[in-house]
């Protein structure tokens, strides 16, 4: 068991590690200057040194990404279940979905803004708009693929609406929802930092795009670094926690989430 | 429970000039008649592809023809209720439990808890799966998850119980073993049993009477009595009679196959 976890977490160390040691060295060897790329030792005193700061961003931007993710978990898995359910339905709202998709965030970023006002709300609606999109596509998919044979067995024993949604449809579609939620978890950190670099104030409230914006603009590329490898960390902390609801959910039942025995 | 008997009530299934055209004009059924009588096994006998299925799902209410009438349910009407469905597979739910996946149709039926976990236990039983109840679909073999799906078709206690080529992605010793488990069944139930097949042997075996279907359009090609034994083991394969019987089978279906081609 420990043997197999160390399998797991060992490689991918190694290799962070020696990434890190070869860009240490180059950084000293080459004498780069600290402005353009500073040296992994450097953006570690930075973060060390800023931790209060970085630390209350990452709050602030957590909270914003989370809300959005949740929001996009709960509508995209509502509007999944309306576009599967009727023809009429799909043809009208489909096309418009693919605009969230296609929306460039920066660009309407202002106008959630105007709407919603400066601090979280327009960010977590950021967040909201670049990650719906994945679940409610994989939340079509799964409803679609549900065995035909099973839809007759329920047509068979007079299944109303309800108990085809929830007995079969929705549990069927569990493993093609929960991949959907694993993209948009890492989707809704990317919306959240850059909903964060129109529509949120440099103070006390500010979320990791707020910082990571003034540090490059104060090239203080260390903190810039620290800043986007801390909201890198949200957004995996995020995709994990999806990750193991998915497990805790499926791997009794689900292909996908159990062990291949060779 | 004797098939004599069962033969003078009215007919439990009854098809009078169905017709069933599939978009693309594939042409499934050309005018069908069949009757099957109450507490009658009836093994429908034919190609892969020939229309047997789609005849299935129309007395099960799943389909509707263009044409002519299906009548289920004595006296006969358009009733629907009581018919058990076998599956080609066992199509359970993965999430399910065993008790669970069987207590399904009764739970769609709005039965209260108890007395649906109740049935359910009893058709496991039937079946001969007590011990696996709390067992996960995935982890049965192929021929326990059939049983589960018999034991499923079984817990509403159906008048008619409707199998569409259920053991034919089986082994053939589980397939057999299946096969005296669900005569055994009928013996003891007195359903009316409609069982779709593309196998000579299984067909003799398990029916009281075989019913040769043609490549599509389907037509009834031959209505063969069995007139083995009530009781039969898998001894029975071996004797004179029962090879007769598939040796006629085979030669229709052969004759039938030359000419078609």
């Amino acid at each position: 068991m420990i043997r197999r976890a160390a399998g797991r977490v060992l490689p991918p160390l190694l290799a962070f590690l020696a990434a890190n040691l070869l860009w240490e060295t180059a950084v000293r060897v080459f004498d780069v200057p600290a402005y353009l790329l500073p040296a992994p030792s450097r953006i570690l005193a930075a973060l060390v040194t800023h931790a209060a700061t970085l630390g209350r961003a990452l709050l602030v931007t957590g909270h914003a990404a989370l809300l959005g993710f949740l929001l996009s978990a709960l509508l995209g898995v509502v509007a999944g279940v309306a576009i599967a359910s009727a023809r009429w339905v799909q043809r009208a709202v489909y096309p418009f979905t693919v605009f969230l998709q296609t929306v460039p965030l920066v660009a309407i970023a202002p106008l959630l803004v105007v709407w919603f006002g400066f601090g979280i709300a327009p960010v977590a609606v950021a967040a909201f708009i670049v990650s719906v999109f994945p679940v409610i596509v994989n939340t079509v998919t799964g409803l679609r693929s549900v065995d035909p044979a099973l839809v007759d067995l329920f047509r068979l024993y007079r299944a109303s609406w309800a108990a085809r949604l929830f007995k079969l449809r929705l549990p069927a579609a569990l493993p093609a929802i929960f991949a959907g939620l694993r993209v948009a978890a890492g989707l809704a950190v990317i919306g959240a930092v850059v909903g964060e670099f129109v529509a949120s104030y440099a103070g006390d409230d500010a979320g990791i795009g707020m910082l990571a914006l003034t540090y490059s603009r104060e090239s203080h590329t260390d903190r810039l670094f620290a800043a986007v490898g801390l909201a890198s960390l949200l957004g995996l902390a995020l995709f994990g926690a999806v990750s193991l609801a998915s497990w805790l959910t499926l791997h009794r039942w689900h292909a996908s989430e159990q062990e291949q025995v060779r | 429970m004797t098939p004599g008997r069962a033969a003078e009530s009215s007919p439990a299934i009854r098809l009078r000039s169905v017709r069933r055209v599939f978009p693309g004009g594939v042409e499934a059924l050309a005018g069908l008649d069949l009757d099957v009588a109450a507490g009658e096994f009836v093994a429908l006998l034919g190609p892969s592809g020939c229309g047997k299925s789609t005849l299935l799902r129309l007395v099960a209410g799943l389909d509707r023809p263009q044409g002519g009438e299906v009548a289920v349910g004595s006296p006969a009407g358009a009733e629907h209720r009581g018919v058990g469905y076998v599956f080609q597979d066992a199509h359970l739910l993965p999430w399910r439990t065993v008790l669970a996946n069987v207590a399904l149709p009764l739970e769609l039926a709005g039965v209260p808890r108890d007395a649906r976990a109740a049935a359910a236990r009893a058709a496991i039983a039937q079946v001969g799966l007590a011990d696996a109840a709390t067992r996960l679909p995935a982890a049965l073999s192929g021929g326990m998850r059939m049983r589960v799906s018999i034991a499923r078709a079984l817990v509403t206690a159906p008048r008619i119980l409707l199998l569409d080529e259920p053991f034919a992605a089986l082994d053939e010793l589980t397939r057999h073993r299946l096969d005296e488990q669900l005569r055994e069944l009928w013996l003891a139930s007195g359903m009316t049993v409609l069982f779709v097949t593309h196998s000579i042997g299984e067909a003799a075996f398990l029916a009281e009477r075989v019913v040769v279907l043609s490549p599509r359009p389907a037509r009834v090609l031959a209505d063969t009595r069995v007139g083995l034994p009530g009781r039969r083991d898998a001894l029975l394969r071996t004797t004179p009679e029962f090879v007769e019987l598939t040796r006629r089978l085979t030669a229709v279906l052969a004759t039938e196959g030359s000419a078609s081609r």
